[in-house]
């Protein structure tokens, strides 16, 4: 990594932190350990999946994201909603409600993501009738996930869509034709993503693919929820603020961007740890004869995202009631394909591989190490408690080869020790007195 | 150059169960050496395969894996029963593959076909009532 510090959105917050180790244990990555009374994130590997933030019950992980007062910063603002934030409020009658409202809450204009999501599925529609493409091919939409490849799967990276996320397409148009229609430089305008997810806040700081993002921020649901909630029921609505189809909401919910992109032969699994077992199925070409792999690191979806407001269940019916009652036409009738050559859609950059796992840049130093963590690892007790705060024996096993921790650590290894020191003492003691 | 790391993997006939274990340990030490994204997608293809291979059609045997900074080695060795006519078994879409193993999405005929394809240089030498021993090796470079 070339940058110095790494933007992460998920950071912790110290004083709250009681040294447990729920977090530890959930971290797809490895990246979190329990060192000196508190947890530390490791940066190199953190993919800002939010896994921390929703098992920790002492709220010491958090994600930073925007103020709603940031958006100050540009003189015309533009929100981009999540499509996940439709589900987010009960006896909800129209989507133009939560457009509306968004509107009175000091944003001049409002471009649904789901929009973004629209264009991006006609664009995913033409990739898929190309050629020689690596089976699956592996959706983009997610940042945890694409992170999570990098990170964990770097031989599955070719496997991506190189399509920028709906939330960045969903920016690019959304300035342009403000820009023109107000006649105002485009710099002047800024685009606002509401976000139901740290990832996305990362993807935005610390894009992926691409040199720089189209959004200039990211203020999380729970933010606006008050204020926005308040607001969706106390104006006139303005219908035609809707301008996303039913697909391109439905990639709110696992499974939403799957069935608009490839009904014929996807796939989509939701919650990251089942995501890992399926990439792996991926890795041993099991399912080679599949098309297109959606892979959500949220349970549901994005309407699991852990800065929404509504149980991630509720909210996916929600979604998939305001899906199903309409009967719009598919992106590829309605995205006229000329989008996909107007707008940088595509990615400029490669997506490389995060080599944060790696033990050494020398292959033959990486080996010797792999071998010693493999003796070590033999010597410890195998119980994964977590107690020498490393998720498991064998990262501790790796810890204590690079440096980060030693033998006594392990609060078993240091009983067994301590009882061979109080025989010591009491053979001493009998010693002496003889 | 001097094998610098190896380690052996027994693999049980018919333990569907834990079929893909000793794949998923080489795929996350190869990870930690830090191979090469191509390389590795080779390797994990061919020892998924070769394993399920000992599962489905060996009595048991082992599954070595060797590493030294040019290459990744993997040897297959079992107790039988041994492959009477080779060329055939490493023909696309023969297979002896039971009845079990089919309903589980197995017996395509692609298994030596797919490692002789992923792998730099392949060798297989059968003896029937003896075994099969299957190397495969992965370049690390060029």
């Amino acid at each position: 990594m070339e940058e110095k510090r790494i933007f992460h959105s998920v950071r912790l917050e110290k004083e709250k932190c009681k040294a447990c180790t729920n977090c530890l244990k959930r971290c797809p990555t490895e990246a979190i350990r329990v060192r000196g009374g508190r947890a530390h994130i490791i940066d190199e590997r953190c993919i800002d999946c939010g896994e921390c933030i929703r098992v920790c019950e002492y709220h010491a992980k958090i994600a930073v994201t925007d103020p709603l007062s940031s958006i100050s910063r540009f003189k015309y603002k533009i929100a981009l909603p999540a499509p996940s934030l439709y589900g987010q409020f009960k006896n909800l009658r129209s989507i133009a409600q939560v457009l509306t409202g968004l509107k009175h809450m000091g944003f001049d204009e409002v471009f649904e993501v789901a929009r973004g999501a629209d264009v991006v599925t006609r664009a995913i529609r033409e990739k898929l009738r190309q050629p020689d493409l690596p089976r699956p091919l592996i959706s983009a939409a997610c940042p945890a996930i694409v992170r999570l490849i990098q990170v964990r799967f770097p031989d599955l990276i070719d496997h991506i869509i190189d399509i920028r996320q709906p939330m960045e397409v969903a920016a690019l148009i959304a300035k342009r034709e403000f820009a023109r229609k107000h006649d105002v430089p485009e710099s002047e305008v800024g685009c606002f993503f509401i976000t139901p997810c740290p990832a996305k806040v990362t993807a935005i700081r610390n894009p992926i693919g691409h040199e720089k993002s189209a959004v200039d921020g990211a203020i999380s649901v729970l933010e606006i929820y008050g204020l926005l909630s308040s607001h969706t029921r106390s104006h006139e609505t303005d219908e035609s603020l809707v301008q996303a189809s039913a697909w391109g909401v439905g990639w709110a919910n696992s499974g939403g961007e799957a069935n608009a992109v490839c009904p014929e032969n996807s796939m989509a699994v939701d919650g990251i740890e089942n995501v890992i077992r399926v990439l792996e199925e991926i890795e041993n070409n099991k399912l080679h004869d599949l098309t297109f792999f959606e892979g959500s690191a949220c349970t549901g979806g994005c309407v699991g995202g852990p800065l929404n407001f509504e149980n991630n269940y509720v909210a996916r019916n929600m979604i998939r009631r305001m899906v199903d009652k309409t009967s719009d036409l598919h992106p590829e009738h309605h995205v006229d394909v000329s989008m996909l050559t107007k707008y940088p859609l595509y990615n400029q950059r490669d997506i490389m591989p995060n080599t944060a796992m790696k033990l050494d840049d020398d292959i033959v130093e990486a080996m010797r190490k792999l071998e010693k963590m493999e003796e070590i690892y033999k010597r410890l007790p195998g119980y994964d408690c977590g107690s020498c705060g490393s998720p498991t024996c064998r990262t501790f096993a790796e810890d204590i080869v690079q440096g980060f921790a030693t033998d006594m650590d392990c609060i078993h290894k240091l009983k067994e020790q301590l009882k061979i020191m109080a025989q010591q003492m009491v053979n001493l003691a009998q010693t002496t007195r003889e | 150059m001097a094998i610098l790391m190896e380690q052996v993997f027994p693999v049980e006939s018919g333990a569907y169960a834990t079929a893909g274990e000793a794949s998923t340990t080489i795929k996350r030490k190869l990870k930690q050496l830090g191979i090469d994204a191509t390389v590795l997608r080779r390797v994990s293809v061919a020892s998924y395969e070769v394993e399920l291979n000992l599962v489905i059609h060996s009595m048991g045997g082992t599954l070595t894996l060797q590493v030294d900074p040019e290459k990744v080695t993997l040897i297959s060795q079992d107790v039988g029963p041994g492959i009477p006519d080779i060329d055939k078994a490493m023909t696309e879409g023969y297979s002896t593959a039971n009845e079990e193993a089919r309903t589980l999405g197995f017996g395509a005929g692609m298994g030596l076909p797919n490692m002789r394809r992923n792998a730099t240089d392949f060798d297989i030498q059968s003896q029937v009532g003896v075994g099969t021993t299957i190397m495969m090796s992965f370049a690390l470079k060029g």
